[in-house]
């Protein structure tokens, strides 16, 4: 008989290695379900892990990882804070949305200015601080009056998906549009654009991604807040004794996870996506989620994990019109990667006990 | 330096499909970018049915790929540059919001051909491609104003676009037509594919009394909402929308519009292999089979059916223009003055319409 018995300490071992054993055993059940669906499953893989890094266009692939895996870095290193300490920031994408918003009304309000050295840094201000504040709201509310943070955040989102829709018909419509929805276009102006290398795939967001994990690195190595955010999830009364301020943390988590996600949301709408439509928004702050626990709540795992679920991305396209795999597998494929890695962290806190313990 | 690489591979590889063709070995490659699943029975699904008719028509001739469900932004920039370094001869990209990718990648592609539909920008390599989807509003409108019974149409809309907006003042002039008392209510469902939204619209507008759903969004959720409706004692009849949504005839689905794609994409794919292919501008309707109406089943009336589908023959034999004076805008100036038939572009023309007709209560969201 086989039992879970809970481990006295969570293993160092398991969480290290449950990702790396997640993203095997995604591989081992997807090639099972490209073999179900008729395909040959290596060549399969070998289009979705290794064709966009090593195959024939890698010059072009491999720069579109840093645009796709860019905003992914941000908004999952920003939410790795909170996670950490126990605080639950579902509404990135509605940050991100503020966010971009912001950095386009700047934009689009000082159009045709061409003072980069004005418009660009001002863009990136509002656009942090569109975020910071979309977050803030849930975050006041905790503090205040104890709601929830997860049911608040996550309903903004679509607030911020109906404000998006309103503005790309409304006031940022472009002028010049025919009547068509949508603003114009932020990454051809040389004042606003974020792009540094279009062909290369630099734009600041890229930029800001590298310096964010760089931050976040030290603050949770070396500064007291770090230690704060840690003891706060770990043990919340300990926090509480050492002098931890649980209302300054709430604040801080999701204020730097709003203004993170608003600054990816910035530079992502003056550069890759270029222009306020009604979609813009597809989904990062969503799957940031998934970035985030994938990369165990560490900058430099959210780095590995960013660049891995953009490759997913990345080849899921390459595989679908190469071999026709229906975009369904593509995503069933993707879930499959957070489902193992849910199942697979069990082991970091429990262990697996054979024979029998005793007569039942 | 990347991006003189990228050009020069590009580059490459249309020289290469080139002297394929030539040879009339290597089959030419089509590619199709689909802003919803082929299994959404409406929109993609009809698109998917043109590649289809595509591969069976030209055989080993030509090799078709697709990417299904991919959004309207870099995503799908990424993916129409993905197809044409792969070697796409020709690429068609359907849906509007693609408009800017299109454009973007096919200037990097100056021998790959592209073609957008329901856009307004042209290029040299990038023809654009719609339907006149309003004349197969008008017919449904014609019917729903006859057959509704609490003088109310749910409309479930997509996106503020001018073919949306066509098609909302196309429906409403016509039942309003026969039927003065008519509203129309109006939900924006900001999307063109998402089932549970569009069911959830449908049961709203249910709710509020509308008894025709008539839908712009791309599933057949608003189907099964009515026909849901209508087990728990409802009448409530909807049409199908892009494709013909049998399934759900004889009720609640009376009639579709069907958009039909295949003859224009055997055409534009056969114009490839003959190197014939020029940028072009097409907006076809009923005349060419391009905009079909599904059977009208023995749900409505034999008299309205009968009308309606005089309406149908007129418009296909161009005798008719669903957009004829005298017709206000909602503000109440003139649009069309009386016999006046609406320009296709230019200002107040249709292929920038973006303001009601006059009588519908609703504003055009801002």
């Amino acid at each position: 008989m086989i039992t879970l018995e809970k481990r006295p300490q969570p293993s160092q071992v398991w969480s290290m290695a449950s990702p790396l054993v997640a993203v095997l055993l995604t591989m081992i059940a997807g090639a099972g379900l490209f073999a179900a669906l008729g395909q040959d499953p290596i060549e399969a893989l070998a289009k979705i892990f290794w064709e966009p890094l090593f195959g024939e266009f890698s010059f072009f692939y491999r720069p579109q990882l840093l645009i796709k895996g860019a905003p992914l870095v941000l908004i999952a290193i920003g939410l790795s804070l909170g996670f950490r300490a126990g605080i639950w920031n579902i509404g990135a994408e509605g940050q991100y949305i503020i966010g971009a918003l912001s950095g386009a009304a700047v934009a689009l309000a000082l159009y045709p200015s061409e003072a980069r050295w004005l418009v660009f840094p001002l863009m990136v201000i509002a656009g942090a601080f569109g975020g910071f504040a979309w977050a803030m709201i849930p975050g006041i509310l905790r503090v205040k009056f104890k709601t929830n943070e997860i049911l608040v955040s996550l309903m903004l989102v679509y607030v911020a998906e109906q404000l998006l829709a309103s503005m790309a018909l409304g006031a940022m419509r472009n002028p010049d549009g025919q009547g068509f929805p949508g603003s114009r276009n932020m990454a051809q102006m040389d004042a606003a654009t974020s792009w540094i290398n279009q062909s290369a795939g630099m734009h600041w967001g890229v930029v800001a991604a590298f310096i964010a994990v760089i931050f976040a690195y030290v603050l949770l190595a070396r500064h007291v807040l770090g230690f704060q955010i840690k003891l706060a999830g770990q043990a919340p009364r300990a926090a509480a004794f050492s002098g931890t301020n649980p209302a300054r943390l709430i604040l801080f988590c999701l204020g730097t996870s709003g203004a993170l996600a608003g600054m990816a949301g910035m530079f992502e709408i003056s550069g890759p996506s270029g222009i306020v439509s009604i979609d813009f928004n597809v989904g990062y702050g969503f799957t940031a989620i998934i970035v985030a626990f994938l990369g165990r709540l560490h900058p430099v795992g959210i780095l590995l994990a960013a660049g891995l679920m953009a490759l997913t991305y990345i080849g899921g396209d390459v595989a679908q019109s190469s071999l026709g795999l229906p975009g369904a597998a593509i995503q069933v494929f993707q879930g499959m990667l957070l489902f193992f890695l849910l199942a697979v962290d069990v082991l970091t806190n429990y262990r697996f006990r054979f024979g029998t313990k005793g007569v039942a | 330096m990347l991006r003189r690489t990228l050009l020069a591979s590009a580059a490459a590889v249309a020289g290469l499909s080139g002297l394929a063709m030539a040879d009339g070995h290597e089959p030419v490659k089509v590619g199709f970018v689909y802003v919803g699943p082929i299994g959404d029975g409406g929109w993609t699904y009809e698109h998917h049915q043109g590649l289809l008719a595509v591969q069976e028509e030209f055989g080993d001739a030509v090799e078709t790929v697709f990417v299904e469900s991919v959004p309207e932004g870099p995503d799908a920039e990424r993916v129409m540059t993905q197809m044409a370094l792969e070697g796409a001869d020709l690429i068609f990209t359907t849906s509007f919001g693609y408009m800017d990718p299109t454009i973007n990648v096919a200037a990097q592609f100056p021998d790959v051909r592209f073609e957008h539909a329901t856009g307004y920008k042209q290029a040299d390599n990038v023809s654009v491609y719609s339907a006149r989807f309003y004349e197969g509003r008008a017919v449904q409108g014609h019917i729903a104003g006859q057959m509704t019974e609490s003088n109310i149409v749910g409309y479930i809309a997509s996106f503020p676009i001018p073919e949306v907006i066509r098609g909302i003042n196309a429906a409403y002039i016509h039942a309003k037509e026969v039927n003065p008392d008519v509203e129309f209510k109006i939900i924006w469902a900001y999307t063109w594919f998402d089932p549970a939204k569009e069911a959830e619209a449908a049961n709203t507008l249910i709710e509020q009394g509308a008894d025709i759903i008539l839908q712009h969004t791309d599933s057949t959720a608003p189907q099964a909402a009515a026909e849901a409706a209508n087990e728990a004692g409802a009448t409530v009849y909807t049409f199908g929308q892009a494709s013909d949504m049998i399934e759900f005839a004889p009720a609640p689905r009376v009639s579709s519009i069907i958009d039909n794609w295949a003859p224009y994409y055997i055409e534009r794919t056969q114009a490839v292999i003959d190197g014939s292919w020029e940028s072009v501008s097409t907006w076809d309707g009923m005349d060419t089979g391009m905009v079909e109406i599904g059977e009208i089943t023995d749900a409505v009336p034999a008299d309205v059916k009968a009308s309606a589908e005089a309406m149908i023959a007129a418009i296909t034999a161009g005798e008719y223009h669903p957009f004829t004076g005298p017709i206000n805008k909602q503000d109440g100036s003139v649009w069309l003055a009386e016999g006046e038939t609406a320009a296709d572009y230019g200002d107040n023309g249709l292929a920038g319409l973006n303001f009601y007709v006059e009588g519908l209560t609703a504003e055009v969201p801002q």
